[in-house]
């Protein structure tokens, strides 16, 4: 038994950078293959809908908005960002990236129409 | 009249006190935050956790007994206060001093936690009354090695005046160095006083949730926890003043940033005792305090037995 | 409050010495604990009936989230059970992933729990280490998988994502810092005074109590149970990597301490080999989509210990019942046994010592009613205006407070 065995340990790390991230005044970056926001490619969509029933949470709905065209609807609120969607869909047109700040203040905002990109504006 | 006023009130009184605390505070927090490798709080945390208490609803439980529950935090942040007005710590002409006032500071540095008992006690609840009942049991454990340690120092400049103590190891430094057991003992049983790991037994929070301040909100508990940081800076700066009073040594300004100075690097050593131990339970707490310090404060006091009788021959 | 007289003390549901709502009445005299009543069911979340609704496919995702924790053991233990009754050989390249990422989950789990015991004893410096360390681990398994804690590695018939040859060299590396540090934990578990003071004797389960109370994992292995799935009836690629179960006699806190810091060290073992010897091939065969007929039941060495989980499917695409059997469940009976008199102060590291998971525990709600009385069933306005009476009854008026709640329910 030794009283004060981190004595060491700790008298080490007052010197040292403290390993807190800064986050969010400093900016953290997911790795590439994380899962958060999707991106839709409206142009691959069949409207199959088997994204929609693989689901778990009911989070996603395909809406037709013209012939052959399809609009992806995500509720961010809703979605547990598993992916399956990404691997149901038979033509690629679901696909996930590593945003991940998805909070918002107005819960409304949490219905997104997803698009080619995961920025805001979608 | 005017300047004792301005004593007690603002400079070295209650607001420089309740500043130097709160800043103390910031000190503590962030030396502690460095030892465990995080960045700790920015310097104004301190103020802002006080501000926004003093903003906070002021709850008293209905069973609760109002008047004890409203005098206690005041008894409490009051007599730390005064202990701070006794301890010459650089050459000011507004300490008041007289023979036995170190017996006295000691005395008043027991108040507070008297106040947190019957503050606790009177709240009525379950959690506040054992966390104050540990209170009390951890006081007679950790004050005897205290009072030991600490007047043994007295006992070898020969007087019960604090302001003749330091002056008498101002005068003959060498002598400090034989106090070294005494200050470690008193530092650990400070901790103790201060209500900090690994003695922090009465607020242990997963335990007894916030032990005697449970039942405590909004202003009150701003006081409280102003409290707890003028006595850290008290309990350091008397131990400044009792072991390493060399501040007095130099002029006005100086002489107040090298107690400052001081009084930090008591904080840091505190900071530093409690990061690297876990928290006791009472029953191992109070072994500890009567089977070691105890020992090694008695051993002390015969130290400066043999010195003293040694210096008056 | 007098030394001689007994008095019952909450702890929870509401108590920061707990994670998670649960009660337990604690009797104490003094800071004696006399006796502990423990009331599960705070936080009964209708997993099991959410399964039934859902097809198997969409199940995997929810069993997931059963735990915060081991997110992995639940999912495997899952989707081993499926590929049972469906009769799917899982491709062994598969069998090796799904056993790298329960062993980075198990180091991920441990390292949390020591830094949690090091909280419930006071030592937050330990702590702020242990979960500095543990970020590491998280950041693997956020690569590996997409997810810091709920990885979504399985699917029924095989694993969703591969593991390539950069990230087996992340792992390593980061699995060596580790290693390092977990040697020096072991060295402070077992040297720090303080430590040892706190832990040591406390919560005492002898190795008959284990066996009779039916603790599991390292609560029982701590009692010198020597049992574990991963050994006794080898899953995944168990079979194939060489380990040994660790055991320890000394039956305290302390002892579940030093087996899981020491299974740290085998699950690093565990890991090199994995992806020393991961073998080549597909890692998924299709599984269709309407599972055939029949029962199973799947067992998994999660962190905390065994979990059981019970499947039956009816040939549709949904399960007719899923049961689950969280680690935590076992060893809850345990508790009350470890806490008997002992002091109030131990009782958060008793209660940590087991690794509770509350939430993962709460299954099932039976209301009993009196004998010979008809249960009765509330609607969800009914049961809200008969709490608002109780409360009435007992002094404390909710009626202002439950319409403006209602009102404000409408409006969103």
């Amino acid at each position: 038994m030794r009283p004060g065995k981190m004595l060491r340990e700790v008298l080490k790390h007052l010197f040292k950078k403290p390993a807190t991230n800064m986050y969010p005044a400093e900016k953290l970056d997911m790795p590439k293959t994380y899962r958060g926001k999707l991106i839709f490619h409206a142009d691959k969509c069949i409207g199959c809908k088997l994204c929609v029933r693989d689901c778990p949470s009911g989070a996603i709905t395909i809406n037709k908005i013209g012939e052959k065209q399809f609009e992806a609807v995500l509720d961010l609120g809703k979605c547990i960002y598993c992916a399956q969607c990404v691997d149901s869909c038979l033509k690629k047109a679901l696909e996930a990236t590593n945003d991940v700040e998805l909070a918002q203040l107005d819960s409304k905002k949490l219905k997104v129409v997803l698009g080619e990109k995961s920025g805001s504006s979608s | 009249m005017g300047l004792a006023l301005f004593t007690i009130l603002i400079f070295p009184g209650f607001l420089f006190v309740s500043v130097f605390g709160l800043m103390a505070e910031f000190f503590d927090r962030r030396i502690y935050a460095r030892l465990q490798n995080r960045v700790g709080p920015p310097w104004f945390q301190a103020f802002a956790d006080f501000i926004k208490l003093l903003g906070k609803e002021d709850i008293v439980p209905c069973a609760a007994n109002e008047k004890m529950f409203d005098f206690a935090p005041l008894f409490a942040l009051t007599s730390a206060v005064t202990v701070f007005l006794y301890i010459p710590l650089w050459k000011a002409p507004v300490t008041f001093s007289f023979n036995g006032d170190i017996v006295m500071m000691l005395y008043l540095l027991t108040i507070p936690t008297l106040a947190f008992f019957i503050g606790g006690w009177y709240s009525r609840s379950l959690y506040a009354r054992l966390g104050s009942v540990r209170c009390v049991t951890q006081l007679f454990a950790y004050e005897v090695p205290l009072f030991m340690s600490i007047l043994s120092s007295a006992l070898l400049a020969n007087t019960w005046e604090l302001k003749e103590v330091a002056a008498f190891y101002l005068k003959h430094p060498l002598y400090s160095l034989f106090n070294l057991v005494g200050f470690f003992v008193s530092l650990i049983a400070i901790l103790g006083k201060l209500e900090k790991v690994p003695f922090d037994i009465p607020e242990a929070e997963t335990e007894i949730v916030a032990g005697t301040f449970t039942e405590y909100s909004g202003r009150r508990l701003a006081i409280l926890r102003l409290t707890i940081d003028v006595e850290m800076v008290v309990g350091a700066a008397l131990l400044v003043a009792v072991f390493f009073p060399f501040a007095l040594y130099f002029q006005s300004v100086l002489g107040f940033l090298v107690a400052v100075l001081e009084i930090c690097g008591v904080i840091a050593l505190l900071a530093l005792l409690r990061t690297i131990v876990a928290r006791l339970r009472i029953d191992q707490m109070i072994n500890f305090c009567w089977k070691v310090l105890v020992p090694f404060s008695l051993f002390q006091l015969l130290l400066n037995l043999i010195l003293k009788g040694k210096l008056i021959l | 409050m007098h030394h001689s007289s007994k008095f019952k003390i909450p702890m929870g549901p509401q108590h920061p010495a707990l994670k998670e709502p649960e009660s337990f009445s604690i009797a104490l005299k003094g800071e004696k604990i006399m006796g502990v009543d423990i009331r599960l069911g705070y936080n009964h979340r209708g997993i099991e009936k959410a399964c039934e609704e859902r097809t198997f496919v969409q199940d995997v995702y929810l069993i997931e989230r059963v735990c915060g924790i081991c997110s992995h053991s639940h999912s495997t233990a899952f989707v081993q059970g499926v590929e049972e009754i469906a009769g799917l050989i899982v491709p062994p390249r598969a069998q090796y992933i799904r056993t790298l990422i329960g062993e980075l989950e198990r180091v991920h789990s441990h390292l949390l729990w020591l830094g949690v015991a090091g909280h419930e004893i006071g030592f937050d410096t330990l702590l702020m280490y242990t979960w500095r360390d543990r970020e590491i681990v998280m950041d693997i398994l956020a690569l590996l998988s997409g997810n810091r804690v709920n990885y979504g590695m399985n699917m029924i018939g095989g694993v969703r994502r591969n593991v390539t040859e950069e990230q087996a060299q992340d792992i390593l590396k980061g699995v060596k810092t580790l290693e390092e540090r977990t040697k020096y934990y072991i060295e402070v578990a077992t040297q720090e005074t303080t430590i040892i003071k706190r832990l040591s004797g406390v919560g005492v389960l002898k190795k008959d109590d284990a066996l009779r109370l039916g603790a599991v994992g390292p609560t029982a292995r701590a009692s010198g149970v020597e049992y574990d799935v991963r050994r006794n009836d080898p899953y995944a690629a168990y079979a194939e990597l060489d380990f040994n179960v660790i055991t320890d006699t000394n039956s305290d806190v302390y002892g579940r301490t030093i087996v899981r810091v020491k299974e740290l060290l085998e699950s690093y073992k565990m890991i090199r080999q994995c992806l020393k010897n991961l073998p080549n091939g597909p890692i998924a065969v299709k599984a269709p989509r309407k599972i055939p007929a029949g029962e199973a039941i799947s067992r998994y060495e999660a962190p905390r210990g065994e979990d059981v989980h019970y499947i039956k499917s009816n040939g549709g695409e949904k399960p007719e019942r899923v049961k689950v059997r969280a680690p935590t469940l076992a060893n809850i009976q345990a508790v009350k046994h470890m806490l008997k008199d002992r002091y109030l102060a131990d009782m958060p590291i008793v209660v940590a010592a087991i690794d509770p998971c509350f939430s993962c525990t709460d299954r099932l709600v039976s209301v009993k009613g009196n004998a010979g009385k008809s249960k009765k069933i509330l609607t969800w306005e009914a049961l809200r205006n008969y709490s608002v009476e109780w409360h009435q009854v007992h002094g404390i008026d909710f009626t202002e407070l439950s319409y403006k709640f209602r009102t404000k329910m409408e409006r969103f």
